[in-house]
């Protein structure tokens, strides 16, 4: 193991600006280029969900400055129909893609993975650089549909064929747009590719002495796992894209049936079956969801044991728990397609290990819930996003029940409450872990600490602010509302129009709740109090770096050797309660 | 005191979620399904029920727990740690066993809800009709006194002059009687066999009242059956995202007695 290591800190520590900020090899620098382009997407994203929350309750009311962003879309600041559509799909787009799946996996992964493991890089530096760079051309080509011909394509993020594949016919943002945002999500998918491959020969290859599987810390484990999901999952959805991409500009009917006749078009196409797209698509969806909640699932209890000051009830049990849930991630697709026309024995087939799916997630709960039982349990700021992440996941994942019963998806299926359900689970959740990680981890990241005072504001009023957004939707979808609609004009879904508003208020309120955070990030950066080497007295290799930030081989060319378990809280030490995982104090006498 | 502000907010965020889904209304709109009017909803309304029961004690439950915890060990000083009575090996077997057997009778019960809607075919005397959707309408057809569909020609879709199903009447007999709607009108009390088509793009066919909702796949022509038992008029809606128009896409089911059926019937096609 040592000898790779030594193998992947051969680059010396670069010097011009160029290497060192740009086009860097260094794990650490590449977790915060990945951190800032999800920063940008989830700015870009959440002023989308403002400016279709603003047009759900008022459709012909002018949004200054829309104008200058598409004059087709909004003329005179008024959003079309279509151009709701548009900006659903890039909102959906940007927030799945690059914000849930870079943030929690790839940035923070990327910066911590390595150290917690006791490395001096990624094992393969400059895949992951490629990998980076990769994905900001990705984000680039589908932020250039926002300025091409008729603008960002309106299918949703799901791209369902016919209406993804057949070209302009189908409507505006069908033409150049939707052909970009195919191209986007494969080239996004090479990205993810490279860095799932970094991430699982990383974690096998480059642990240090000491290092044992079994003494991973959860969230390294939580990357490994999500890795290999995505390796699998990615590479499914590539050749997917590339297909879909081949139908609209290479004449090919991969997913379009022959006789559609579109916008009085007889389309030249034949053979081809939308489900096959659906299938391929869902088939990377399911998972991706569990891409984005598990590194989110690490992170959590990562940081909780080190506020509860004990370890987890089982360590081990959480890990098991995410292996099964990867696994099972993997047969469950076909929940999103109950009523897609498939066999309806599929159905049961899909909705038993969709059901048997609250099993790991229940024990991880309760596991949760019985480790803080009798702890010493430290309240800050990233502490009680960890708490609202529990209470978010409990929330956001009940509503799973439901949706997992095809009987009961006839009826909710494709309303708001799959909308609430989603957006809590996997949305909501898994930033809170976002925001976890940044307060946690940002005294390692800058040397700096966060003000304690705006993080507390800034969750408190979050907390308050997504429950007032995504609670109601559960409400609307019982009563039957339909999304994906630019405006509520049928007769049953006018009565549902306060709902609405209280939503959009709250989206507004808790949107501009987000500068807090904002401030408080760039703030602390330059004016934050300097950390101490462990503020949070914590056990794990990252804080046994020589300095905050770590040097650009983490370690200082000090191989780190490792005596225990990762969590070693709550026990007799010259420290306080907690052996760190390189003391050689008490070596040999705890696991 | 931040852990014991968490707590409260945790239990009354907890609560004050499930007072709309007990009392029926939020902000004065029901947020309820509207009363169902189909021979095979009860049973989905009971599943609905059941696992509201079921969903909502966990998620109280949970959320209450949390909060208790929070309150009680949150930011309070470092005393001596404690483990919850009997470790992880309860709380696994309490996840396995409750949420399993949860799961599996849920699972087996709603099998039975779903298996009504889609495993027994139509029965013969069920009433044939044609639904078609395209963007950004349904049209609904009937066969006609000789009881055959015409033919579909995609080439011969024609919406200008009504030609929303491609018929070539010139050269296929049955296409000749054939009576186009753009409403669904259909006799209370007998069961309906809707043959699915699409014209274009995927499209889906919602009606709350009747508790169903399945998608138009285009290539691929799907079949749905079911029985209205109100006389009523209710609203159909696309709630597969088919383009621009989606949210306008709507159509309206009329269910009346078979009599006044019948009449409507003889009415469209002279």
């Amino acid at each position: 193991m040592s000898e790779a290591s030594a193998h992947a800190a051969q680059h010396a520590a670069p010097t011009g600006f160029i290497r060192k900020y740009v086009f860097s090899l260094d794990h650490k620098i590449i977790g915060l280029q990945y951190y800032g382009l999800a920063l940008v997407a989830v700015v870009i994203g959440m002023v989308l969900s403002w400016l279709m929350r603003i047009h759900l309750i008022a459709p012909n009311w002018p949004i200054p400055g829309l104008q200058f962003l598409s004059k087709v879309g909004a003329p005179g600041g008024v959003m079309t129909p279509e151009y709701y559509l548009s900006l659903m799909t890039m909102h959906g787009t940007l927030m799945v893609f690059f914000v849930l799946t870079n943030a929690p996996f790839a940035a923070f992964g990327n910066y911590f993975l390595p150290i917690q493991i006791g490395a001096e890089d990624m094992a393969f530096p400059r895949f992951n650089m490629m990998s980076f760079w990769t994905t900001f051309v990705a984000f680039c080509i589908l932020i250039s549909a926002f300025f091409v011909g008729d603008g960002p394509p309106l299918s949703g993020w799901t791209a369902y064929a016919p209406l993804s594949a057949v070209g302009a016919d189908s409507g505006p943002g069908q033409g150049l747009g939707q052909t970009l945002w195919g191209l986007s999500i494969f080239v996004f998918c090479i990205a993810s590719l490279l860095g799932s491959l970094n991430f699982i020969a990383t974690t096998l290859d480059l642990r240090t002495k000491g290092m044992t599987l079994a003494r991973m810390p959860i969230c390294t484990w939580a990357w490994f796992i999500t890795a290999c999901i995505s390796l699998l999952a990615f590479a499914v959805l590539l050749p997917a894209c590339l297909l879909l991409v081949l139908d609209r500009v290479g004449g090919t009917s991969f997913f379009i049936p022959s006789g559609l006749n579109i916008s009085d078009h007889l389309q030249p196409h034949q053979g081809g079956s939308p489900l096959l797209w659906q299938h391929l698509f869902w088939f990377f969806g399911h998972p991706e969801v569990y891409i984005a909640i598990l590194p989110a699932i690490g992170i959590v209890s990562h940081i909780l044991i080190n506020s509860m000051r004990k370890p987890m009830l089982s360590q081990k049990v959480i890990i098991y728990c995410m292996m099964s849930i990867g696994f099972l991630s993997y047969m469950v697709w076909g929940h999103h397609m109950f009523l897609s026309g498939m066999n309806p024995f599929s159905a049961l087939v899909f909705s038993f290990p969709t059901l048997m799916i609250t099993i790991p997630a229940t024990i991880m709960t309760l596991i949760w819930l019985g480790s803080l039982y009798g702890s010493n349990l430290r309240i800050n700021t990233a502490s009680l996003f960890c708490l609202g992440f529990i209470s978010m996941f409990v929330s956001g994942g009940v509503s799973g029940f439901f949706l997992a019963q095809p009987s009961i998806d006839i009826y909710l299926h494709a309303t708001y409450f799959v909308v609430g359900h989603f957006h809590m689970v996997m949305g909501v959740a898994a930033i809170f872990a976002v925001f976890a990680g940044t307060y946690f981890w940002f005294p390692k990241m800058t040397g700096r600490m966060m003000n304690e005072t705006l993080g507390r504001l800034h969750f408190w009023l979050t907390f308050i602010g997504t429950y007032c957004i995504f609670m109601p939707f559960h409400y609307l979808g019982l009563a039957g509302n339909v999304r994906r609609y630019s405006a509520f004009t049928d007769d049953f879904l006018v009565p549902l129009l306060p709902v609405h508003k209280f939503i959009t208020y709250s989206a507004l309120f808790t949107g501009a709740v987000q500068l807090i955070f904002l401030f408080n990030l760039i703030y602390s950066r330059f004016k934050g109090t300097p950390a101490t080497a462990n503020p949070w007295e914590a056990t794990s290799l990252e804080w046994s770096t020589p300095s905050s930030p770590p040097p650009f081989d983490n370690f200082g060319g000090v191989h780190p050797v490792v005596y225990h378990d990762p969590y070693q809280y709550g026990v007799k030490s010259s420290t306080a309660d907690y052996l760190m995982q390189t003391s050689p104090e008490r070596a040999g006498e705890t696991p | 005191m931040g852990g014991k502000i968490f707590a409260v907010l945790v239990i009354v965020i907890a609560i004050a979620s499930a007072v709309p889904i007990i009392t029926h209304t939020f902000l004065g709109a029901s947020v309820t399904p509207p009363q169902d009017i189909s021979t095979h909803g009860a049973e989905i309304d009971k599943q609905l029920d059941e696992t509201m029961i079921e969903a909502g004690l966990s998620f109280l439950a949970a959320q209450l727990l949390l909060g208790v915890f929070v309150w009680q060990f949150g930011g309070r000083k470092a005393g001596p740690l404690k483990n919850f009575p009997g470790g992880s090996k309860y709380l696994v077997l309490a996840a396995l066993l409750l949420v399993g057997a949860e799961a599996i009778a849920l699972g087996a019960m709603g099998t039975k809800a779903w298996a009504k809607v889609y495993f027994q075919p139509a029965s013969a005397d069920a009433l044939p009709i044609q639904a078609q959707a395209g963007q950004f309408a349904f049209y609904f057809r009937y066969a006609g006194p000789d009881g055959k569909f015409g033919a579909i020609h995609p080439e011969k879709i024609d919406e200008g002059n009504s030609n929303f199903f491609g018929l070539d009447p010139e050269n296929d007999i049955p296409a000749r009687d054939d009576i186009t709607s753009g409403e669904l009108v259909i006799p209370v009390n007998k069961e309906i066999h809707l043959m699915m088509h699409a014209k274009d793009v995927g499209h889906s066919f919602y009606v709350r009242e009747l508790r169903i909702q399945q998608d138009f796949v285009p290539g691929l022509d799907l079949s749905l059956h079911f029985t209205a038992t109100k006389v009523g008029r209710y609203e159909i809606v696309c709630t597969q995202l088919c383009g621009l128009g989606h949210y306008n896409m709507k159509a309206y089911l009329n269910v009346m007695s078979q009599d006044d059926f019948d009449k409507w019937l003889k009415a469209q096609s002279s």
